[in-house]
């Protein structure tokens, strides 16, 4: 989780996130964000984030962010 | 014809109930808007408005385009502001601007108060549901001239203060009536509209539709985030028609969206601002079989699109697409730095010639000097033409191809940016002493290194109340000196080449 949201903090230092923040409401997050996002994730996790996982319900919260990391690299 | 008006009060009498634009939840009919936009235009020629410049400050909605041929009823021009700019850099645009009006509406009225004295503030509500003044309509009508006003819309500027261009109803009819064509609009056309309406690219949009009956759809902003749900949007609505910058088409074809989804109903995609890569073009193509793709280039300066290519063959994935040619009664003058034609195949910057060049920037004689200048090629009378900045070069098959700028500006994730406008807004703040900013084209990175005292993240602080979202950068570099060149300026090249290294260590 602190990787998460060093990586939102940098995105945004003016938010002070925590794992419920949520992201596209009080976080502010674009799409410029989100294709930042999805690459700094994948740098960081080495998960694959594909089409399908990009949907609101997955980016909602730091928290739902991280589920679908932890699932992806399981699979 | 020549005023943009008649577009609208053609189409009115056809398809008077017929949904004009919508953003998918509500919409406005041809006969909403045309209603809405002359009470507007009554209401701000009643204050005594006319003929004043009226900033509209409304977001992405339906009634923005109402208020924008409001002020234009008015005898006015529009100026179209970004509700999500920071309101230091709206306070640089109205300062320079000093508008009649300020047209708001409940989400935005605080932030409007906050910008301009009380008088000018106009709430969207009391003006467009007052009374038509029919009279008073058709008096401005007839004073109004084809090269008056309709619009300034204020791009990155390099001095650090963004400059504004001035359209005309000249320029526009011209730019409309030839581009229509070539997007193959009707009345069964359905847009999608991506581009924001805060700068010119929704002309493309907005006009065709009042032209020929069309409709346009406002595409919510955060689909661009979520590729499936915006293909699904694009097929639940039936959207035949993209105008769209680059980076939002290969946003879609990356995320490997088409393996989910596929755009059923696609005629036509053109898109702008940047090159795009042919491997997104191949992507695109298997995906929608029957839409026609078209490259298109143009500077606000010109009303916008000037060239364009239909894709008409197959390219290898490290060839670069051409800008084609230019739309009729428009002519592109290819020279070298002394004003002579090039030798065939050789590098030249654009000059642009026709009718649609707009009016110039808004109070700016010297910049207006500088790249509104006479023609090169004739000697004899006054004829003025666009210079552009850009270096192209003619291929074998007799096409253009955009090749680099002659100086800093930078297309980033669509949006043209002054690298000069960046740096100085680092140089006004405390702690900088001076400043460079670079970008990496294929990372989609902006690098600023800068000297001084200032911590990156409080100087990352600073530059969010200055600059839009799309000119932040994404790196700050705190440098111990400046790289100078022999001559004793900044290692723009040194530092670019800096950070495509910082850029890759991460990988």
């Amino acid at each position: 989780m602190d990787t998460l949201l060093k990586i939102l903090w940098e995105l945004h230092p003016d938010i002070n996130f925590t794992e419920d923040t949520r992201l596209l409401e009080e976080g502010g997050l674009d799409s410029f964000d989100i294709v930042t996002l999805v690459s700094e994730i994948e740098d960081a996790f080495g998960a694959v984030i594909r089409a399908q996982d990009l949907i609101p319900e997955n980016f909602q919260t730091p928290k739902t962010l991280l589920a679908l990391i932890r699932r992806l690299r399981e699979d | 014809m020549k005023n943009i008006l008649e577009y609208l009060e053609q189409t009115v009498r056809r398809s008077p109930y017929k949904i004009a634009v919508t953003d998918g939840e509500s919409g406005m009919t041809f006969r909403e808007i045309y209603d809405q936009a002359r009470a507007i235009g009554s209401w701000l020629h009643k204050a005594g408005i006319s003929g004043k410049s009226v900033a509209v400050l409304l977001g992405r909605q339906p009634k923005t385009i109402a208020a924008f041929l409001g002020a234009i009823y008015a005898g006015s021009y529009y100026v179209p502001l970004d509700t999500e700019m920071p309101p230091y850099r709206i306070k640089q645009i109205l300062a320079s601007l000093e508008p009649g009006a300020l047209i708001c509406d409940e989400k935005t009225g605080d932030l409007a108060k906050d910008l301009a004295c009380e008088r000018h503030v106009v709430s969207y509500d009391q003006a467009a549901f007052g009374v038509i003044r029919e009279e008073d309509l058709a008096r401005i009508r007839q004073r109004q001239l084809d090269i008056d006003p309709i619009y300034v819309v204020f791009t990155s500027g390099s001095t650090g203060v963004p400059k504004g261009v001035v359209g005309c109803h000249r320029s526009v009819i011209d730019y409309i009536e030839e581009l229509a064509p070539v997007l193959k609009c009707d009345e069964e056309t359905v847009f999608g509209n991506q581009t924001p309406l805060f700068f010119d690219a929704c002309l493309k949009e907005i006009l065709p539709t009042m032209k020929y009956g069309a409709c346009m759809y406002l595409i919510p902003r955060h689909l661009f985030s979520f590729p499936v749900r915006l293909v699904e949007y694009l097929n639940r609505n039936r959207i035949n028609t993209l105008c769209w910058v680059v980076s939002a088409l290969t946003m879609v074809s990356a995320a490997g969206t088409f393996e989910r989804i596929r755009p059923r109903f696609l005629r036509t995609v053109a898109f702008a601002s940047e090159v795009f890569p042919i491997r997104h073009l191949k992507a695109w193509q298997r995906a929608a079989p029957g839409a026609r793709f078209l490259n298109f280039y143009g500077p606000t300066e010109t009303t916008g699109i000037c060239c364009y290519y239909e894709v008409d063959r197959v390219f290898a994935d490290n060839e670069t697409l051409p800008i084609g040619g230019p739309f009729p009664n428009t002519e592109i003058l290819l020279l070298d730095p002394e004003g002579r034609p090039v030798e065939p195949g050789q590098q030249g910057e654009i000059y642009i010639r026709g009718t649609r060049l707009t009016l110039g920037y808004y109070r700016e004689p010297e910049r207006n000097d500088q790249v509104f200048v006479q023609n090169p090629l004739n000697s004899l009378y006054p004829e003025k033409v666009y210079r552009t900045g850009d270096l192209a070069k003619y291929n074998d098959r007799g096409e253009l191809v955009f090749l680099s700028r002659t100086d800093d500006q930078i297309k980033h994730m669509g949006h043209r940016i002054e690298l000069g406008e960046i740096e100085a807004a680092a140089n006004g703040q405390p702690g900088v002493e001076s400043a460079c900013c670079v970008y990496d084209a294929e990372k989609k990175r902006l690098t600023l290194f800068y000297t001084g005292k200032a911590e990156p993240w409080l100087l990352g602080g600073k530059l969010k109340e200055r600059l839009p979202k799309y000119m932040m950068p994404q790196n700050l570099q705190r440098m111990k000196e400046m790289p100078r060149t022999a001559n004793g300026k900044v290692d723009r090249a040194g530092l670019k080449q800096l950070a495509l290294r910082l850029g890759r260590k991460g990988d």
